[in-house]
């Protein structure tokens, strides 16, 4: 079976069909992993024994007639979520001995559908990266040029997947956390509406806007994936109970009259030319399938990243407070006393960013700066959703680049924090307001790197996004491109 | 706006993270640019515009009240960095 070029679908009819076993079908994508991953980094853990054990049990299902449509299928998983009996480090030192004693809520979903736990991918240290290279276990290299980054913090589920080692994976995205690696990665990639999939087990960044989602090959892949995935959870406080949706129940309806909003700010510089260039050429294809253009402004746009930096470092200063080395994670072999005790394990288990994510947020919450930095940021997040309630009255799905650039390489961007946040600012917004977003490739610019194209769409639209990718996926093959290593 | 040594090894203590001298210069530029960046918001009018902590406008949940938790304790403490006894084992605080 030609891994490199299988949908999920296709896997699926054929373990249901019997034409291959589950157990085969992990061997193969372990197989690769061995292969392929010595070069790439986008795994920390696998684990084929209890991969494989896993097959089997879904093998009988299979046989018992009792199969969904994932069962029997790997997926990996994002190694920010809490996985029983399994190492779960977030990309950090601080959790480098953490073998988690529960289950996330999504990893119960996937073992509920009988998927199988591929391994668990690298990804920038607690999320908080847009290159991986922040990560405990050393950088993730993008599949298509070794020497670029697959972008962050989920690079190595999204390198995973460009390289077929997994048919798909999860991930989680904060500020563009899934969407900048799939679009670096040239793979497709969803952010669902905050609250669709349960952060229980989820290590928490930025409880406000940390959200589960998917990356894989195609639209169709990820509304496969995506309806095992959502769920109410009453343990995660801002769940939302709504019935279950079949995300892939509208894909291959036709895009006649599909109102596309082109934010004027998204198309006005700040892009590089060849990512602009591919973006022109896809918005092409929509306006062939009958789509609409629409002008939108989204006014407030260019200040989303400083907002992010204000209210994403506060909620991980308190968010990140659990970790003192008392009842799990890293704690100092050395100390004078107990707070000696905290401030060593913890500046011995976190790397650089985090401590200036955690100073940050420290900073902007004290005293005498609460209102200047806090409170005005959580005003001006008013004013981005405000924009994007408005937008929406005039269109259906908004459209632009994931990323200002193509994949950039190792090391050019991490002197300066701040030229590494901006690698977001197409993202970010997305997750202030709580929007569903994606990211499909549509085409390579500079040096044959791939380029994402960015679906925004109103709360709950899901099945649309879903829907105005795969129309375009039906009418262009980007989406079936894979780098030269995926074929070995 | 910078912030100085002080400020620095204050915010360090408020976050309980050691920092080494040969760290403070470093983190020093960079919290200039992370600053410079964040200070754009002060430029803003916001006069009348409500804080927003929350983009979905969900109200809290009240569950029943039961006992829905059991005893999981050794398996928690399995990963503790040390424990005696179901207790978690700290530096001793008080003399």
């Amino acid at each position: 079976m030609d891994l490199a070029n299988t949908s999920l679908r296709q896997l699926a009819s054929a373990l249901h069909e019997r034409r291959i076993s589950s157990r085969e079908l992990a061997q193969a994508y372990l197989g690769r992993i061995e292969r392929l991953d010595g070069e790439l980094g986008a795994f920390i853990t696998v684990d084929p024994e209890k991969t494989l054990a896993q097959a089997d049990a879904a093998d009988a299902r299979i046989a018992r007639g009792q199969a969904g449509p994932l069962t029997g299928i790997p997926i990996a998983h994002k190694d920010i979520f809490c996985t029983q009996g399994w190492l779960t480090t977030c990309g950090s030192r601080m959790l480098s001995n953490f073998v988690s004693p529960y289950d996330a809520h999504v990893i119960e979903k996937f073992a509920g559908a009988g998927a199988l736990i591929l391994g668990k991918t690298n990804m920038d240290e607690f999320a908080m990266g847009s290159s991986n290279e922040t990560s405990h276990f050393g950088p993730v290299k993008n599949p298509w040029n070794l020497a670029k980054v697959p972008g962050g913090s989920s690079g190595g589920s999204a390198a995973a997947v460009a390289a077929r080692l997994a048919p798909a994976a999860t991930a989680t995205d904060t500020g563009g956390s899934i969407r900048q690696p799939a679009a670096l990665c040239g793979v497709s990639g969803i952010k669902p509406t905050y609250g669709l999939v349960s952060r229980y087990g989820m290590i928490a960044y930025a409880s406000s806007l940390d959200q589960g989602g998917v990356i894989a090959p195609s639209a169709e892949d990820l509304g496969l994936v995506l309806n095992a995935m959502v769920g109410f959870d009453a343990r995660d406080s801002t769940s939302i109970d709504r019935p279950a949706e079949d995300y892939t129940a509208t894909l291959g309806k036709p895009l006649k009259g599909l109102r596309i909003g082109l934010p004027r700010e998204y198309f006005s510089g700040g892009v590089s030319s060849d990512v602009a260039q591919a973006i022109d050429a896809a918005l092409e294809v929509y306006d062939r399938l009958g789509a609409e253009r629409v002008e939108v402004s989204l006014p407030h746009s260019a200040l989303s990243v400083p907002v992010y930096y204000v209210l994403a470092p506060a909620e991980a200063s308190s968010n990140l407070s659990r970790y003192d080395g008392v009842r799990y994670g890293h704690r100092a072999a050395q100390y004078a006393d107990l707070n000696d005790m905290y401030e060593r394990s913890r500046a011995e288990g976190f790397g650089p960013e985090v401590k200036r994510r955690i100073l940050t947020g420290t900073y902007v919450l004290s005293r005498g700066y609460y209102d200047a930095y806090y409170l005005q940021a959580q005003r001006v997040r008013r004013l981005i959703v405000n924009d994007f309630r408005e937008a929406f009255e005039q269109c259906d799905v908004i459209m632009g680049p994931s990323s200002p650039t193509v994949a950039f390489g190792f090391g050019e961007k991490t002197g300066d924090p701040v030229q590494m946040y901006l690698s977001d600012i197409f993202t970010i917004s997305v997750n202030l307001a709580g929007l569903p977003g994606l990211s499909i490739p549509a085409g390579f610019g500079a040096a044959g790197l791939p380029v994402g194209l960015q679906l925004i769409g109103n709360y709950f639209s899901e099945g649309r996004l879903l829907q105005a990718a795969h129309g375009y996926q039906q009418a262009t093959d980007w989406h079936r491109q894979v780098p030269d290593m995926a074929r070995a | 706006m910078a912030l100085t040594d002080t400020d620095l090894k204050r915010l360090a203590r408020l976050a309980r993270l050691r920092l080494e001298e040969s760290e403070i210069t470093g983190l020093q530029g960079q919290f200039a640019g992370i600053l410079g960046l964040i200070d754009q918001l002060q430029a803003v009018d916001t006069r009348g515009i409500e804080p927003l902590s929350h983009a979905l406008d969900l109200g809290l949940r009240l569950r029943e009240d039961l006992v829905t938790e059991t005893d999981q304790r050794a398996r928690f403490q399995s990963v503790a960095p040390q424990v005696e006894e179901g207790l978690y084992l700290v530096p001793k605080v008080i003399e």
